[in-house]
This record gives C-alpha cells, structure tokens and sequence, in this order.
C-alpha cells in the first residue's frame, strides 16, 4: 500500500519534503503511474503536489514569462502567452501523448523524470531557461542547460521541488521551430524530437540554437552545432552543414522505439529541414 | 476463490533440472503445481496434443508455463511466483525462419496444377521476389482469462473468454480424462478475439482447472497485457519466395511459390493455418501453372496460432506484391497486370476448382479503380515522384485484389456436419441453441435478424441460450469467417421447420383450409384471422408437449477436397475484394501516414449492412497498421516490447478514412446469398499499402511492417522500382 500526502500549500509540501526526502514527488502521475507495469514496484511514499496552487499557473512579466512547475501541457498549449512568445513550446505541448494525458501531464513531472525523450526537455533547453528549485532552505536557480547531468540523472536534490521554469522572452525576430518523430501520431514516445531558434539580421544567422532528444542519454543542446552555424547566410547549404554536423554531434543507440541508424537519419534530416524554415 | 498466475521460462530453450517450490517464501496458504502433478496426459487437445500443459523436461520457448500457483489474492499470486525455483540447462535455440530446419517441419503441403518447369522455361520474363511478414498480437481488448470450479455433483466447470467453447471441453475432456458430460465450458461476453480467443483459451482453462482440481476451491486466472502478449500466440511469421513466368501479353505462364510459415514451438492450429495459406498463395490469378511447396517449421518462440485471416494475409501479402513487382517489370501499371490476369468465372482455381458466378474479382477491382481514378492518378503520382521538389510531401496509390474462402477449408464442415437446435418455450418463445460467440463482430445481432427474417417472427419471439456446453450442441468455433454463412443458414433452416410445423398444427385445430402466414410475429389467415405468433407456439406446448428441431449443415455434395494432392474444391464459395491505399509519406523521416482506403468487398449478401462495413473497416484497419507499423521486436527469444507502449498499434489519429463499398453476387449456399466477411478485409490493406509507398516513394518494400527504420535502409540500400524494372528487363534481354 502506498501512503499519500496531500499538502495544501508550498511551505507545507517542503517541510514534509525537508522531513523526509524519499517521499516521492507526484504531480499529474503520469508517468509515476506506469512505472515498470511488469516489475509492479510499488512506491513506499508519495507527496501529491495536485492541491499546492503556488506551484501552478503561467505569469508573464516583463523580461520573462515563468510557468509554475504543476501546470499542464493542455493549459501550456493553449495559453495565448505562450503560443506568442513561445510557439515551439505550445506545439511540444499539444503531441505529448494525446488529450487525455495532456490534461495531467505537468511540465515539471516531464523535467523532473528526466526521459531522453521527454518532449518539452529540448525546447526549454533552446529557450535559455532556467529552472527554479525550491526547499526549506529557499529557491535556487539552475540554468537549464546544467540541469540533466546523465542519463535520468538531474541537478535536483532530494529535498527540493521544481517550483517554477523562467524563460526569458526572446529577442523580436527570433523564430522557434519544433519536431517530433514519434512512433505513431498520438501516444508516441519520440524517437527522434528537435528544438530550434534561430534569428537572421541581413541573411545571416545572428543567433541558431538546437537542442534534441532521444538521441543521447540526455536531451542535448548542440553548443558545437550552433558555434559552426552561427554567422552563416541562411540557404540550403548551411542547413544542410547543420544537419550533418548534429548528425555527427550525437551517437543514438538502438532501443525498442527505434534504431541508431534511424535516429542519426531523422536527426539529419529534421535539422536541416528547420534551419531552412527559419527564414 | 483463489487467483492463480503462471511461472514463465525466461530461456527460448533448455532443460529444465529442477523445480522447487519453497513455500516458505510465498505468502501464507500458496500452493504450487508442476508437470509431476498432473492428472492426466500432458498435452493440450487441438489438432495434436504436443503443446505441453505445464514443461516437461524442456521448455521450447521464452514464456512457456513451467508451474502454477495459486493464491487467496492476485497480489499473493504474483508474490508466490518468487518462491518457485527453476534451475535450467539452456539448450541450443532457433530464434527465426532463418535459422529453422526445414527437415523437421511442423507441417507440409504441396500442390501442383500443370508443369510449372516446362511453362518457366517457356515463359518470355520470369520475376522473382522473396517476401516477408512478421508476427502480429491480436491485442484484443480483453485479455485472456478463465475461471474453474468443482459443481457439488463433481462436474467441473469452466467459464471464460473464448470463441471455441467446444475446443475448451475437448482439451479439458482429454486432459482431465473425465466423461464429457462432466465438463462443462462456457463463454462469458467476449472482449475481442481476432482468433486469439480460439486455441490459446484451452491452455488457460486447464490451467485454471488443474488448480481448482488440486486445491478444491474456484480458481481465476486473468492474464495483464504483459502476460497476454509474452504469453499468448500470435500470426505466423512468413518468407515467402516467388518465381513468376510471365508472357509478352503480360498474362501469367507460371506461378512458383515457396511458402515458409514459422509455427513456433508447438503444432497447436498451424497445419490449417498453412493449409489456407497455401490455398491462398496464387492470389486471384489465372495462371495455367502453379505449384506451391508450403511448410510450416518450427522455432523457440512461442506457438503462433490463429489470428484472423488465418494463413490468407501473409500468402496474398507476398503474390499482392509479387504482381506488383512483375507489373514494373513489364512496364505495365499495377491495374493493368492485374486486369490481364485476374479470376473470372469459368477459371482455374490452383486446386482445379472451377469458378462460378459468384467470382467477383474483376467487379471488385474495376469499382475500386473507377471510385479512385487509380490509372490516371497512380501514373501521375509517379510522374510526380520524379519531378517532386525537396521537401514536397511525398503522396502515393496503392492497389490490391483479394479473396478469402469462405468456411472451414476443404472437408473440415463435411466432418463436423454443424448442427443447431432450436425448441419451444412454454410462453411460445423459440429458443435457439449455437455454441456460436460473439466477440464483438455482431453474431448478436444478425443472428435474430437471420431467424426473424426466415421465420417471419420478431425478436421477442426468440431467445438465444448462452454459449454453454451443457447446454448448446457443438455447432463448431466461431472462426473461419464461418458463423453466419453457415451457421446462419442451417439457423434459418431449423426456425423455418419450426414455424412450419407449428403453424401446420394450428391450420389442422381450427380447421383451416388453406395455409397461414406467419410475419411480424402474427399468424394470419387468409379469411383475416390473425394470432400472435407466442399465443399459437404456447398453445402447441400446451396440448402437444415442447418442441425441438435440430439441424445440421450439409455442405454441397461438391465441395470435396483430396487431401493429398490439394485438387478439388477447398471451399464452397469466396469472398473477394479490392483496396486502394492512399498515403502521404514524410520527405524528411519516411514517416507514412495511411490517409485513405477505399475498401470494395463483395460479401453474397449483406445481411447486417452497417455490421459488414464495421467488419471491413476494423479488419482494413488491422491489415494497414499489419503492413505498416506493428512489429513484435525479439532480442534471443524474448519479447522487446511486451507492452501496449511499445507495441504499437493505430491510435484514431493514425487511422486512415475507409470507404467501404459492398457487392453483392448471392451465394446460394449462404443464408439469403450471404458469404463470409470477418477475415476477408485482413488480405488486402497491408500490400496495397506499401504500394502505395512505392508510388509515394519509388522504395521497393518487400518487408511488412514497412516501418520507417526499414524503408531508409532499403533505400540506402538502392531498394527502389527503378531497380527492379532493370532487373527484369537484362534477365529477358539474356534469354532472347
Ligand atoms: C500514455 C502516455 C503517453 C505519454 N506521452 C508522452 C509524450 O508524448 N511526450 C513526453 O515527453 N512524455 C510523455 N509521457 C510521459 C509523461 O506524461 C510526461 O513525462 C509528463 O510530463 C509527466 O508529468 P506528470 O505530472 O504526470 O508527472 P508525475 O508522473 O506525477 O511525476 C513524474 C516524475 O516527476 C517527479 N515530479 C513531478 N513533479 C515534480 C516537482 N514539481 N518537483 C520535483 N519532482 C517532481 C515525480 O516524483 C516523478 O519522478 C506519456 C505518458 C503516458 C502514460
């Protein structure tokens, strides 16, 4: 039998955390709820987040627009803040499994399970996010890109909860491209999903970020991608220098959902194809 | 009640040193069951009983049951599995067809018609091709499960998920050694079969006997999905190799087929699954010379049994593609090659069966052309192909004909002689007694239409008894695209005795000149008389005593096959069809995404039009996701994705629009000219919709599933039409 604690706010749901760091963190269950079906573990303790409204809700300031770590990908996907200011958000938000799911799925549940294929991961990673962590001890700040450290593995402490996700509003100009290469067209873990923004002042590509998962352990930013194509004039020739140079980037594995090879191919392919959209 | 749950070999194959049950391990009051226990012989009653109740010795594939357990919880069941210990001795495994041995085959069928030798040699192009299908799970809504128990007068009882509640008596008749009229099988509600629920539940339902035996109490078992699909049969793997002669005309010289079907460990269903499979390899062709070398080998994975279609997909699968593959080689487009060829009536089955007029194919091809404007498009989009700007989505057409015997194949109906009862009540109701189940097809519901419409009475003139066998005579498995052609019509043979008798006995009461009419429930004469159909058949119990009429199906004296050389008539009528598969296929991933089917089906006649058409659309539907995404992926034997997550089957967005068109030609040997449908729409979708992708793509894809991993390797690999019609051409050019 499992034991549940529901705390009704956040200074209540640390204390619990601060008193015992094994309880398990549960937002929307989605994913809690199949872990391992065929090994049936049972989890000893849990610390349901669904009645913390501190932890909920998309506010937008000024530099930045932050989304509260127990919001869901159906409220992500249809908040007009977003879909203006981050469009590649609200389209990972509407293919993360279908509706139903939606309706649960939290984006801090998708940070914190840390699944190479976890589709928002990518897009957060090219939005320049930074991931607040909360505990008895008070907030800390995690740039985004220092937050997955291997495989599952996260910056997060025991005793801390995702509390929020700030992502800094973009500079006017920037365009934000998202692909998924899933398995079918709802319900589908991702065998391949790419994050871009990229910006052209007079042809060139003054600023190109990419980031993809299912390709690594982790999802990935491609820091060495963007430096080779930061600068250059946008056409085919360098989306598809782009697309090979992720290709080259990133050594994918064969799993159930998919093989290396496929992955390595479709990476290619869909790097090439966004960069040539951003235009 | 107890729950019971299912120790599993984790080794394709090896031998099994001990057992050990260390109770002191399991919850409190667990009890364990091995092979030593057994009452009786080991082996499950199909055709053959080599398939093991519980290993013996051996395990032969990854998930073979080793031991039971049974528990007072599910939880406490599962946690008794840890205390049973099995030390194994792993054996060398045969993991696929490749590595099989084809001396030692589960089963074997050859059948010639003509010289195929001499009309090779003859022949102006020959074409070869080599197919392959892999296993497909019925992923039934309901898993399996069964229930046991002992009756105070000692009969025992089994109720469960199942089609064939007969084959479940006769396998628990068998391994129990018990008298049959102290066994009882019956079938609750049925969750979805697909042929899933038709040999498998006679393993589950000893199960769950043998441990009401053993412990004296109910015992449940109730598989989940991962139990389900590491467990359960699946469809036959297949390679199927084709070498086609073919003559200037473009009309087939000869047919060579070569057909492997992987039966997995055990005989369970796989020789008739081989055996229409290999009925169904020459597609529906005329061709003067075929031969067909069907075997059937065995492998350490599990037993591959029944799944709708039944040998049918696989077999029109590789000749589907095959005609495709001779069309490109001919420069002809894939509605031409199939027009010069196709059945008509009059034709040559490779059996020797000569057509009648209820041969459909042209009709069914020629609508499915005309309703998609395939020629014209079909050309355009390979225009298209070749001219295609990058990143254009890439669009295709794809075709397939089809045909699918309706009915136990050959000698099997003459065997069972199927009959129905049907007495009546004391309130005047018939009661109508099959052991026909339905599992979502709708038996439910055509049945009472079939009974009302040829007795002329309303449905709440009958009731249907539960499929029970202490109740209802063997009137055979629901499978076979079998249940209302023939059961239907031997159904509305005995109704309309029934009727007449009843109503002939009410004319002599009243003394009535002339006869009755009986329709709408009303008995009416012709001076305006008129009766409720229940007050007459209550009176006729009243003063005569109840009334029962049993009727058995005699299939047409001509419907005879021989089984050694595979000549005759193998079944008595076909149901045939046509796909147009419409997909649009990502540039960039090679993702395809089926938009379209247009499915035309001639069915005799559709006695249920809405319930035909739902039968085309889930069975095109299981045949395109067959063809294009489902894949049960093994690593030594052992199942990768065991798991609805990972299995993937079509979501409502993946599948494609299906119109539906139905024919009719009446088959006069069906109830009102019906024919089979249930396994008819499983032959076409899956190569029709990888022509379509060769349309879309020009990637020749001989593979099914034609997933988006494997269509990139083919065409890294140079896989594509332009090959093929190179190939083909050089080889003529060296024979002129
Ligand atoms: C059918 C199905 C389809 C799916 N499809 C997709 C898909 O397409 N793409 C995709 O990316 N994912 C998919 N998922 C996975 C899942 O829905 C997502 O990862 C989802 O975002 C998880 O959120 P949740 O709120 O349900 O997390 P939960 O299951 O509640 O928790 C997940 C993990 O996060 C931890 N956690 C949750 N909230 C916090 C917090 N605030 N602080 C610290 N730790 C926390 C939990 O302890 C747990 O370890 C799918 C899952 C299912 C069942």
């Amino acid at each position: 039998m499992t034991r549940a604690l529901t705390p009704s706010n956040l200074r209540e749901a640390l204390s619990l955390l601060g008193e015992d760091p094994g309880l398990v963190p549960m937002a929307g269950c989605t994913d809690l709820m199949v872990t391992d079906p065929v090994e049936r573990v049972e989890l000893p303790a849990v610390l349901d987040l669904t009645r913390v409204r501190e932890l909920r809700g998309i506010r937008r300031g000024k530099e930045a627009l932050e989304i509260g770590a127990t919001t869901t990908f159906s409220e992500i996907g249809s908040s007009a803040d977003v879909e203006e200011l981050f469009p590649a958000l609200a389209r990972a938000a509407r293919v993360i499994g279908g509706w139903q799911i939606q309706n649960r799925a939290t984006l801090g549940g998708n940070i914190a399970n840390a699944s190479p294929a976890g589709d928002s991961l990518p897009v957060l990673l090219v939005l320049d996010a930074t991931l607040v962590a909360a505990s008895t001890n008070g907030e800390r700040r995690i740039p985004y890109t220092e937050f997955h450290v291997g495989y599952r593995r996260t910056a997060l402490e025991p005793s801390e909860l995702i509390d929020r996700v700030s992502l800094p509003i973009p500079v006017p100009g920037s365009v934000q491209a998202f692909r998924k290469v899933g398995t079918r067209e709802a319900q589908a873990i991702s065998k391949v999903v790419v994050a871009m923004l990229g910006r052209v002042e007079e042809g060139k590509l003054a600023d190109y970020r990419l980031a993809a998962g299912s390709v690594a352990p982790t999802p990935v930013r491609l820091a060495e991608v963007e430096d080779s194509i930061r600068g250059r004039s946008v056409g085919e020739e360098t989306a598809s220098l782009a697309g090979s140079l992720a290709r080259a980037a990133v050594k994918p594995i064969d799993d159930v959902r998919s093989t290396a090879t496929y992955r390595a191919f479709a990476l290619e392919r869909v790097v090439r194809r966004l960069t040539l959209q951003l235009i | 009640m107890l729950f019971g749950a299912t120790v599993r070999s984790p080794i394709p194959h090896a031998r099994i040193d001990t057992i050990r049950w260390q109770p002191e391990k399991a919850p409190a009051g667990a009890f364990c069951l091995t092979a030593l226990d057994l009452p009786g012989p080991n082996g499950v009653l199909l055709l053959n009983d080599d398939w093991p109740i519980l290993a013996d010795n051996e395990v032969r594939h990854v998930g073979e049951p080793v031991a039971l357990v049974a528990a007072a919880s599910r939880l406490d069941a599962r946690r008794a599995l840890a205390a049973v210990e099995v030390e194994y001795t792993p054996l060398d495994s045969v993991l696929d067809l490749s590595e099989a041995d084809p001396e030692n085959p589960l089963a074997v069928i050859q059948l010639e018609h003509g010289d195929v030798e001499r009309a090779l040699g003859a022949s102006d192009v020959v074409v070869e091709g080599e197919y392959r299908t892999g296993h497909q799970e019925h992923i039934y809504i309901e898993c399996q499960a069964m229930t046991a128990w002992y009756e105070p007068d000692g009969a025992l009882v089994v109720k469960g998920s199942m089609q064939c509640p007969y084959y479940v008596h006769k396998a628990l008749v068998h391994a129990l050694e018990l008298p049959p009229e102290r066994v009882r099988a019956e079938a609750t509600v049925v969750g979805g079969g697909f042929g899933g629920k038709e040999d498998y539940p006679s393993l589950i339902a000893l199960h769950a006997a043998l441990l009401a035996k053993a412990t004296g109490r109910p015992v449940r078992i109730a598989y989940d999905r991962h139990e389900d699909i590491v467990g359960t049969t699946k469809r036959h793997p297949s390679v199927i190799r084709h070498v086609t002669g073919i003559d200037e005309q473009g009309q087939l010289m000869a047919m060579d087929v070569d057909l492997l079907l992987d039966g997995g460990s055990y005989t369970t269903l796989t020789p008739v699954v081989l055996s229409r499979a290999a009925l169904h390899a020459g597609g529906v062709y005329r061709c003067p010379n075929v031969r067909i070398r069907a075997r059937a080998l065995r492998t350490n994975t599990a037993t591959n049994g029944a799944f709708r279609g039944f040998g049918a997909p696989e077999a029109e699968f590789a000749v589907e593609r095959q005609m495709d593959r001779v069309a490109r080689a001919m420069g002809l487009d894939p509605l031409e090659i199939r027009l010069r060829n196709v059945l008509e009536e009059g034709d040559e089955l490779p059996t020797g069966q000569v057509l009648d007029d209820t041969t459909s194919a042209r009709l069914c091809l020629e609508k499915a052309a005309a309703l998609t404007d395939f020629r014209r498009r079909w050309s355009e989009l390979e225009e298209e192909r070749r001219q295609r700007a990058d990143g254009e989505p890439m669009r295709g057409l794809g075709l397939s004909a089809f045909f699918h015997g309706a009915g136990f194949t050959g000698n099997g109906e003459r065997r069972m002689r199927s009959p129905v009862k049907v007495a009546l009540r004391e309130d005047g109701r018939i009661e109508v007694f099959t052991a026909m189940i339905d599992m979502g097809q709708g038996s439910a519901v055509v049945f009472p239409q079939i009974a009302c419409e040829a007795g002329g009475l309303t449905e709440d003139d009958l009731v249907f008894a539960e499929p029970d066998t202490a109740r209802v005579p063997d009137s055979g498995p629901t499978v076979a695209s079998r249940t209302t052609m023939v059961i239907g019509r031997v159904l509305a043979e005995a109704i309309a005795e029934t009727v007449e008798l009843v109503q002939a006995w009410w004319r002599g009461t009243k003394d009535l000149e002339e006869d009755l009419t009986v329709a709408e429930g009303a008995v009416q004469s012709p001076d305006g008389s008129s009766w409720t159909w229940r007050e007459v058949a209550a009176s006729y119990v009243k003063e005569k005593g109840s009334l029962e009429v049993s009727r058995r199906y005699e299939p047409p004296a001509w419907q005879q096959l021989d089984e050694e050389t595979y000549q005759g008539v193998a079944y008595p009528t076909y149901g045939w069809g046509a796909d147009v598969v419409e997909v649009e296929v990502d540039p960039d991933t090679l993702e395809v995404k089926a938009q379209k089917v247009t499915a035309v089906c001639e069915v005799g006649k559709a006695i249920h039009p809405t319930l035909c058409a739902g039968q085309i659309e889930g069975g095109t539907l299981q045949a395109v996701s067959w063809g294009l995404m489902e894949e049960v992926k093994m690593e030594e034997g052992r199942y990768l994705n065991d798991r609805l997550a990972t299995y993937i089957i079509p979501t409502i967005g993946d599948s494609p629009e299906i119109e539906v068109h139905l024919l009719e030609q009446p088959y006069e040997g069906g109830p009102f000219g019906a024919k089979g449908v249930g396994e008819l729409p499983m032959d076409g979708g899956a190569p029709a919709a990888l022509a379509a992708v060769e349309n879309a793509t020009g990637i020749w894809a001989d593979e099914i599933p034609a997933t988006p991993e494997r269509l990139t390797a083919w065409q890294e690999a140079g896989d594509v039409v332009e090959s093929i019609a190179g190939e083909a051409t050089k080889r003529s050019s060296s024979e002129d």
